[in-house]
């Protein structure tokens, strides 16, 4: 499994919830500018080991994380890292399109501020701009950037919130079943997106749809009681899975 | 017969109904209960129902109805000269009463007898009555006397009369009953919907509540506005009553009691807001699970406290500290009670108000808002300042209303810290006066319902009455519409 | 959506971007800004907390002296000439020696004690006496009245001490404050001290404190709370069996049977409204309707406890409400699909499991009833009672009285400094029944407590 160009290395990762064993042991490499999936049955912590990442389970204040995780090859776990800077880094998009009550415009632009990006109003203009651009919402919202982001449809909320995640420069996207509140047409445009931001960002998406991680997925990873029981080349996994286990998902006897 | 005898004897005539109607029930069918509509409770239960709902009702109408028609009737008798110079009907017709009274005690334990009635004078009636314990607003005149003994014969006709009627009533409700009472009778249905009715009676409380407190308001507010021009009450800028003659040379301008009441509200606010909010995002967002779970009902505990606490608190705490420390040294007044004692003591009061509800409120915005923000990287009081407090404001709005209606209707506070003095002025180290303590002070001690200075009270109680409503009305829909938005 | 991606990662440098390791100072500034706020936040915390504790210490600090009372043990003769000539020890003729008859006896008795104890003043008997409360004397007619027999004897009685004795074992009294006081001089305070020395003055607990009724502006040393708790009680007793019932009939019509229409929508607006009214506006409800519409009489529990129940409705009724929804409907619709009506399911299932809930709402309601002043400063309770108004069964709730809230503005109203002693007595005397009441409905909701 091991890979000199990985963005994202995990080794021996271990979470606890009270005293709940959510993730086991679980080693991982995450290559640079490719979509990596997590899949599994509900309650297998592949949700659980991607909020490891960006470490948003600093929020929970039961939980508990053991084990290295390595961005580029330093610890994010370390004492000395802030994890406020580590989220600019690792952006992070929602199961729930979540847009703050504020204007499209605040919306993309919240990042950028909080994190003191822009020189002045014309280069944040210009931040945003680019953000909506790439999460294909430009066009749609150009003309209404002042108006409330809550007033947008579920699959533009949703864009709106790869926008924002993307305004801050991050280098690693994480996704967090990004689709499951969507209707189809919207969903069939998020991975449209997400195969295009591939090129700038490492992406981790997880995914309860086989059929989503077979589309947008280079590598996938297959999660089940919080054990990784599996990790390949999407189209390997899908088409020859070593473990029973993961036939059994994706031939779907368990799940 | 006394009330109580008539309602024991309708409790009786109850009884014995339930009983009957379930007698008569079970016997309809053989003994065979499975063959009733209804369990036999029911039968019994209807049987009492009947035989009491409409007797109590016309009891109620009647000893409503009664007093007033009557005082009606026997004031139409009245010549127009027995109402003397500076009284009122309503106070003659309670003399009238009060010497009803005293001829029925009089007659209760033997002083007079059946034939004395039409020869009594009015000097036996005056000392019998004052000898029996009642006092007389001014001395007897025949008039009243002879008013009296109508109103006393006419009384104790009427009363013969209701009790007669009521009891009547309940016999014919009971046998009515019993005479329904088969085996094919749908009893539970009927005593459900008697039930319902209770209940939607009950309810309707509420609403009576608010007419009644209404209508007792506007009633004597258009009685004071009579007597006094309401663009001087609501525009003169001074509060002045004059308690030697009636009306004529008292001022009573709303104007700086409303100004008392605001910039104390305002203190009180400035007070209350931001520590109330702080605490409230600290409990919520920054807090463990232990200081929360301790420090949350002790902030809870001030919220239980009676105003009269915080009252007392302000009388002799924090208005002498107040004087001493700052008012004093300072050359701006020497007075304990203040504006300022008066704000600083209610916003007190008032920052569990705020607390708990804006606690509410930031609970009420959705841990995804949360998570998006702490995902692309705010801190944690970034997240509140610019995603939280906004999301909530309009709820926050809401409970800062609220706590603004709650201030401006505070009494004790106000009564006992701020002074009675009513004062337009800007430093809060001056005693002022507010509205509630205005009424308080208009209608305690010795009131007169005829003169301008008591009447006022209800114009003030008023004008109090529609500032909170609005306020109340605006900040609950404000809080509606906001919890809607999350749900 | 080509244009999207055509800048390729060219743009911005993100605030990721650089080594996680080292802090920029941007960052450091945030978490300074961050810890500011979390600061901010604990301090309002703590001065909710402090205040608290401020409030309650300067209740303490001023009330708790109002539990103990000073008092003179003194013998007293009781002689037949001067109480009853007659000699038939019939109280009835008995009762016509006023109190200035007794008010001699009381001072011959201190007198004897001085000498008794070998203490020597040059204080005139009459300068001497004034060391006794002017109320001791009322209170040794009753005695003797109450019992003749006394009469002819020479018995030990312990009588209150004037409030400004009381006041110097207190320490609101001084020798310095003395020479300015026209009731007290230094002269007495050291007799005082003499008679304390030979133990025929001590300090106790004060029981009348919480039995006697109120006193008269100048004897602030007899004043007690005992027609104030009956008249709180009786109040309590008219709110809990007025508002209890009929707040949980309305609720159960809202939560179970109301149809959503006007008339139902007219009674929540109604009821959510009145809960945030202020309480005087009740007190003008209760004048004009109660006494001036009604006729009923002034300073009387029954108009205060009428008022109290339409105050406390709003709370047992929204009380009430959470505690039938939060019986879940599965209850209801089990009882329903064995047949019950709607009617038997809410009075056989949903009322029997929501009653926990429903009791400590009405608690609570009670407590914030107990509290209330200001209404009753309306409808007269805050006038001078001293009767205790008689057993409720004979009409006592028609009877004047007055209510604990109401004594202590009553108190403050007093211009002799022990009444604020007083004050700050009976509201901790309240703050105890408040606690009483708070700490049994949390006992009650944590005993019952149910999730579903």
């Amino acid at each position: 499994m091991q890979n000199d160009t990985a963005k994202i290395t995990a080794r021996g990762v271990q979470v606890y919830y009270g005293d709940t064993h959510a993730i086991k042991d679980v080693d991982v490499d995450i290559a640079a500018n490719t979509v990596t999936a997590f899949i599994g049955p509900s309650g297998c912590g592949k949700s659980t080991f991607l909020r490891c990442i960006n470490r948003m389970n600093d929020t929970i204040p039961v939980a508990r994380v053991e084990g290295d995780i390595r961005i580029d090859g330093e610890d994010i776990y370390d004492k000395r890292v802030d994890p406020v800077q580590l989220r600019a880094k690792v952006g992070m998009v929602f199961q729930k399109p979540n847009p703050f009550p504020k204007s499209i415009y605040d919306n993309v632009a919240y990042g950028p501020r909080i994190h003191g990006l822009s020189k002045d109003k014309a280069d944040l203009d210009g931040i945003v701009e680019n953000a909506l651009r790439r999460a294909a919402l430009w066009d749609e919202a150009k003309d209404r950037l002042d108006a409330p982001g809550t007033g947008l449809s579920g699959g533009q909320q949703q864009r709106l919130c790869i926008a924002r995640a993307v305004a801050t420069s991050p280098e690693v996207l994480l996704m967090d079943e990004p689709c499951s509140a969507l209707d189809p047409i919207a969903t069939a445009q998020i991975e449209e997106l997400i195969d295009e931001l591939k090129q700038n960002y490492s992406v981790v998406i997880v995914t309860h749809s086989m059929q989503q991680a077979a589309r947008v997925s280079q590598k996938t990873a297959f999660f089940h009681l919080g054990n990784l029981v599996e990790y390949g080349e999407t189209s390997r996994i899908f088409t020859s899975p070593e473990d029973t286990r993961t036939e059994s998902y994706i031939s779907g006897r368990i799940g | 017969m006394p009330l109580s005898w008539i309602l024991l004897l309708l409790a009786a005539i109850g009884l014995a109904a339930f009983f009957l109607s379930r007698r008569r029930a079970v016997g309809s069918v053989e003994g065979d209960a499975r063959r009733l509509h209804s369990l036999p409770l029911y039968y019994g239960l209807h049987g009492a129902m009947m035989a009491l709902a409409p007797a109590l009702l016309l009891l109620a109408i009647w000893l409503v109805v009664q007093p007033m028609l009557l005082d009606r009737s026997i004031l139409s008798g009245l010549p127009d000269d027995a109402i003397p110079e500076g009284s009122t009907p309503g106070l003659v017709m309670s003399d009238v009463r009060r010497v009803a009274d005293g001829i029925e005690r009089a007659f209760a334990n033997g002083a007079f007898s059946e034939g004395d009635l039409t020869a009594l004078t009015t000097e036996d009636v005056g000392a019998v009555i004052t000898g029996g314990g009642t006092a007389l607003g001014t001395p007897l005149t025949a008039d009243v006397l002879a008013a009296a003994r109508d109103y006393w014969l006419a009384r104790g006709t009427l009363a013969w009369i209701m009790t007669a009627a009521v009891l009547g009533l309940a016999l014919i409700g009971a046998a009515w009953a019993i005479r329904r009472s088969d085996g094919a009778f749908r009893a539970r249905n009927v005593v459900e919907r008697g039930v319902l009715v209770l209940l939607i009676a009950a309810a309707s409380i509420a609403i009576l509540t608010t007419v009644g407190i209404v209508l007792s308001m506007l009633f004597e507010t258009s009685n004071f506005f009579r007597q006094y021009e309401w663009t001087e009450f609501f525009f003169n800028t001074t509060w002045q009553p004059s308690f030697s003659g009636r009306g004529g040379s008292s001022e009573l301008g709303i104007i700086p009691l409303l100004w008392g009441t605001l910039y104390i509200s305002l203190i009180a606010l400035i007070v209350a807001v931001p520590i109330g909010l702080f605490a409230a995002i600290y409990l919520s967002e920054y807090a463990g699970k232990t200081f929360r779970s301790i420090a949350k009902p002790v902030i809870e505990i001030l919220a239980g406290i009676p105003t009269i606490v915080y009252g007392l608190f302000a009388l002799i705490t924090v208005g002498p500290l107040l004087r001493d420390a700052f008012a004093s040294p300072l050359g701006l007044g020497n007075s304990a009670s203040s504006v300022m004692t008066a704000g600083l003591v209610m916003g007190i009061m008032l920052i569990p108000f705020v607390s708990s509800l804006s606690d509410d409120i930031i609970n009420a915005v959705p841990q995804a808002m949360r998570d998006g923000s702490l995902g692309l990287g705010a801190t944690q009081s970034e997240t509140i300042r610019q995603v939280i407090v906004p999301a909530a404001l309009p709820g926050i709005v809401g409970a800062v209303l609220l706590a603004a209606s709650r201030a401006i209707g505070e009494t004790m506070i106000v009564v006992l810290g701020a002074g009675a003095a009513a004062r337009l002025d800007l430093n809060p180290f001056e005693a002022m006066t507010t509205v509630t303590v205005k009424i308080v002070s208009q209608l305690t001690g010795d009131t007169d319902f005829a003169s301008p200075e008591t009447l006022v009270a209800f114009a003030l109680g008023l004008t109090l009455f529609v500032i909170t409503l609005g306020l109340n009305v605006l900040a609950l829909y404000i809080v509606r519409k906001y919890r809607e938005q999350y749900e | 959506m080509t244009d999207a991606t055509a800048e390729g990662g060219a743009g911005h440098g993100g605030a990721g971007q650089g080594s996680l390791l080292a802090r920029d100072t941007r960052t450091a500034r945030r978490n300074a800004a961050e810890s500011r706020f979390k600061l901010y936040g604990l301090i309002a915390v703590c001065i909710g907390i402090a205040m608290l504790v401020l409030l309650l210490t300067s209740i303490l600090m001023n009330g708790l002296s109002s539990f103990q009372q000073t008092r003179l043990q003194i013998m007293v003769e009781l002689p037949e000439d001067k109480l009853d000539k007659s000699g038939v020890r019939d109280p009835e003729v008995m009762s016509k020696v006023t109190t200035f008859g007794y008010a001699p006896l009381l001072r011959d008795g201190l007198e004897a004690t001085i000498a008794e104890a070998g203490i020597e003043t040059d204080l005139s008997a009459k300068d001497a006496a004034d060391l006794i409360s002017d109320e001791s004397v009322a209170q040794l007619r009753n005695m003797v009245l109450a019992n003749p027999d006394l009469v002819g004897q020479t018995i030990p009685v312990e009588v209150l001490a004037s409030g400004r004795i009381d006041g110097y074992y207190k320490g609101r009294v001084t020798m310095a404050s003395a020479e300015l006081d026209s009731n007290i001089s230094p002269e007495q305070l050291v007799l005082a001290d003499q008679l304390k020395a030979a133990g025929k003055l001590s300090t106790s607990f004060n029981w009348s404190f919480f039995t006697a009724p109120d006193a008269s502006d100048t004897r602030p040393e007899a004043a007690g709370l005992g027609v104030a708790i009956l008249g709180s009680l009786y109040m309590m007793l008219i709110v809990l069996c007025l508002a209890l019932p009929i707040g949980v009939a309305a609720s159960i019509y809202l939560e179970e049977f109301a149809p959503q229409n006007r008339w139902t929508d007219l009674i929540e607006v109604n009821i959510s409204n009145l809960a945030a009214v202020p309480s005087i506006v009740f007190g003008i409800l209760g004048l004009a309707i109660f006494i001036n519409f009604a006729g009923l009489p002034q300073s009387a529990p029954i108009v205060g406890g009428l008022v109290l129940t339409l105050m406390t409705l709003p709370t047992i009724i929204i009380a009430t409400r959470a505690a039938l929804k939060a019986v879940p409907p599965s209850i209801r619709d089990a009882a329903l699909g064995l047949g019950a009506s709607k009617m038997q399911s809410v009075f056989h299932h949903v009322l029997p499991l929501a009653m926990p809930g429903i009791l400590t709402g009405t608690i609570i309601g009670l407590a914030q009833a107990l509290g209330e002043t200001a209404p009753l400063l309306l409808i007269g309770m805050v006038a001078f009672v001293r009767e205790y108004p008689e057993s409720p069964l004979d009409g006592g709730l028609f009877d004047p009285a007055t209510a604990l809230p109401v004594q202590v503005y009553n108190w403050t109203q007093r211009s002799d400094p022990a009444f604020v002693e007083r004050a700050s007595g009976a509201i901790i005397t309240l703050l105890l029944f408040l606690l009483v009441m708070n700490l049994t409905a949390i006992f009650l909701r944590r005993k019952f407590e149910r999730r579903w």
